[in-house]
């Protein structure tokens, strides 16, 4: 008997004809109280159109459901600023969807964890900021560190599968060994120590968040000893930071391939940070079916197959296997959205990643300050070598 | 791998949801932000596992169920992968 594979993962080859988008994210709202200075939101969220009414996000439930999809994550900005979040978890749970919460853990009273339970959540995936409550508190402009804690203890008391997640930048990478005590003492069984993904807020904070290679090797070396002392009683995913790699990730198994996402005001993202790609036409859920939209738009069409490629990617054997990396990443390094991304050592523009790291290595960038994630705020989105 | 006595009751993880989806036409077991695609026989055993059956109870409804002998050391040795990687727990 062979063992079953794993449907996500970095082994699955792409299909020749589309399947269902197995992974389907809400955004169900912008609207944050924390202000961190690594969030992939976009930087000029506070433009963004109003959020959808509680029918249009049920729709789009019961639609991408009847197109296969399974897996829900309920995100934003904080979901739970959502006063209809009991009734959306309600739905999902209905139509049959695994159904994950993501959040900051800010709103979550013991009586709407309770309410959220007997609605038919799964599971709670709560963020951290880092082991200190002077770092936690810094990072997201907040003072939230106790509320976390005693958040923790609730979705452990409510009989949830207990995940934490801690995303890692230079300024708390030298913390991973106090973090993963932490998550022990808190009690997770899952822990994800996601290295800051350059987009958004972190992409406009980047030099003052890439980590140094030695701050990354001593990081990874905790963890693998925290890994052999605690066995099996707890997971831990080190998502390694790519600017340090040679080779690109797998970005959502290539766009249109699994992922769905739904930002608040509608718009269909084939990954996370679509929004900024140039000449994307998102399509938005109001007023079409999302069938069509999986389906049929150019938007989720665009970057299925191969043939968007350019060299090195077109006649490189990994193709199959990268699917090109990171279409944002490309995007934002190299100012086009077709190019290799440049965190791979064969594409033209790896320079720019190296360089980055070795502004790094020196220190980073002294001149700036980090910019706080704020409504008040709006950036536009600046590409390197556009 | 740890041996599997046959008066064991293996049921789904905690946490853990088994579940036919007709999009897959398979059993996909579901996790904090991951799915496992089950293939048929897989699918098949999971979906007896409810914490009161025991081992050799399953084995017995599967053989009587596909016409077949001699499945016992199959599933035991597949219920004893799905306890190492977490998907199966057994109960006393």
């Amino acid at each position: 008997m062979s063992a079953p594979a794993p449907v996500f993962g970095p082994s699955r080859e792409p299909s020749p004809v589309v399947g269902p988008p197995f992974w389907l994210l809400l955004e169900l709202t912008y609207r944050c109280p924390l202000h961190c200075v690594f969030c992939y939101n976009p930087t000029d969220f506070a433009n963004v159109g109003p959020e959808l009414p509680t029918a249009e996000w049920l729709r789009v439930l019961r639609e991408a459901r009847a197109l296969g999809a399974v897996q829900l994550g309920l995100s934003g900005g904080e979901p739970l600023a959502r006063e209809d979040l009991e009734e959306i978890v309600a739905e999902a749970h209905a139509l049959g969807f695994y159904i994950n919460l993501i959040t900051s853990g800010v709103g979550l009273s013991e009586a709407r964890i309770a309410a959220l339970r007997s609605a038919g959540l799964d599971h709670i995936q709560l963020s951290f900021q880092d082991s200190t409550r002077e770092l936690n508190d810094f990072l997201s402009s907040t003072r939230t560190f106790e509320l976390k804690a005693q958040v923790a203890a609730l979705i452990r008391k409510h009989g949830f599968p207990m995940v934490l997640n801690v995303v890692l930048h230079r300024l708390n990478i030298d913390h991973v060994g106090e973090i993963l005590e932490m998550a022990e003492r808190l009690g997770a069984q899952y822990v994800e120590l996601a290295n800051t993904q350059y987009y958004g807020w972190a992409w406009h904070n980047r030099e003052l968040l890439l980590p140094s290679r030695a701050q990354l090797e001593r990081a990874e070396a905790t963890t693998q000893r925290f890994r052999q002392r605690v066995g099996a009683a707890m997971q831990v995913y080190f998502v390694v930071p790519d600017y340090h790699e040679t080779r690109p990730k797998a970005c959502m198994n290539g766009l249109g391939s699994v992922f769905l996402g739904i930002a608040p005001d509608g718009l269909a993202l084939p990954c996370h940070a679509a929004r900024m790609l140039p000449g994307l036409d998102l399509p938005n859920v109001s007023g079409q079916s999302l069938r069509a939209i999986w389906y049929d738009s150019p938007a989720f069409n665009r970057f299925r197959g191969d043939a968007w490629m350019k060299e090195p990617c077109r006649s490189c054997p990994e193709k199959v296997r990268d699917f090109g990396g990171c279409r944002c990443q490309a995007y934002l390094l190299t100012g086009d959205p077709d190019a290799a991304d440049p965190v791979c050592d064969l594409s033209p523009d790896h320079h720019l990643v190296t360089q980055a790291v070795a502004r790094a290595e020196q220190g980073g960038a002294v001149a700036r300050q980090l910019t706080f994630r704020d409504h008040r705020i709006s950036i536009p989105v600046v590409v390197e070598a556009g | 791998m740890t041996a599997i006595p046959g008066t064991a009751r293996p049921a789904i993880a905690h946490g853990k949801r088994l579940q036919w989806e007709p999009a897959q036409e398979a059993h996909v077991l579901l996790y904090p932000e991951g799915m496992v695609k089950l293939n048929g026989s897989a699918g098949a055993i999971m979906s007896r596992c409810d914490g009161a059956r025991t081992v050799a109870e399953i084995v017995a409804d599967l053989e009587r169920t596909y016409n077949v002998s001699g499945l016992g050391a199959d599933v035991e040795a597949f219920v004893a992968l799905a306890v190492e990687k977490q998907w199966l727990e057994l109960r006393p």
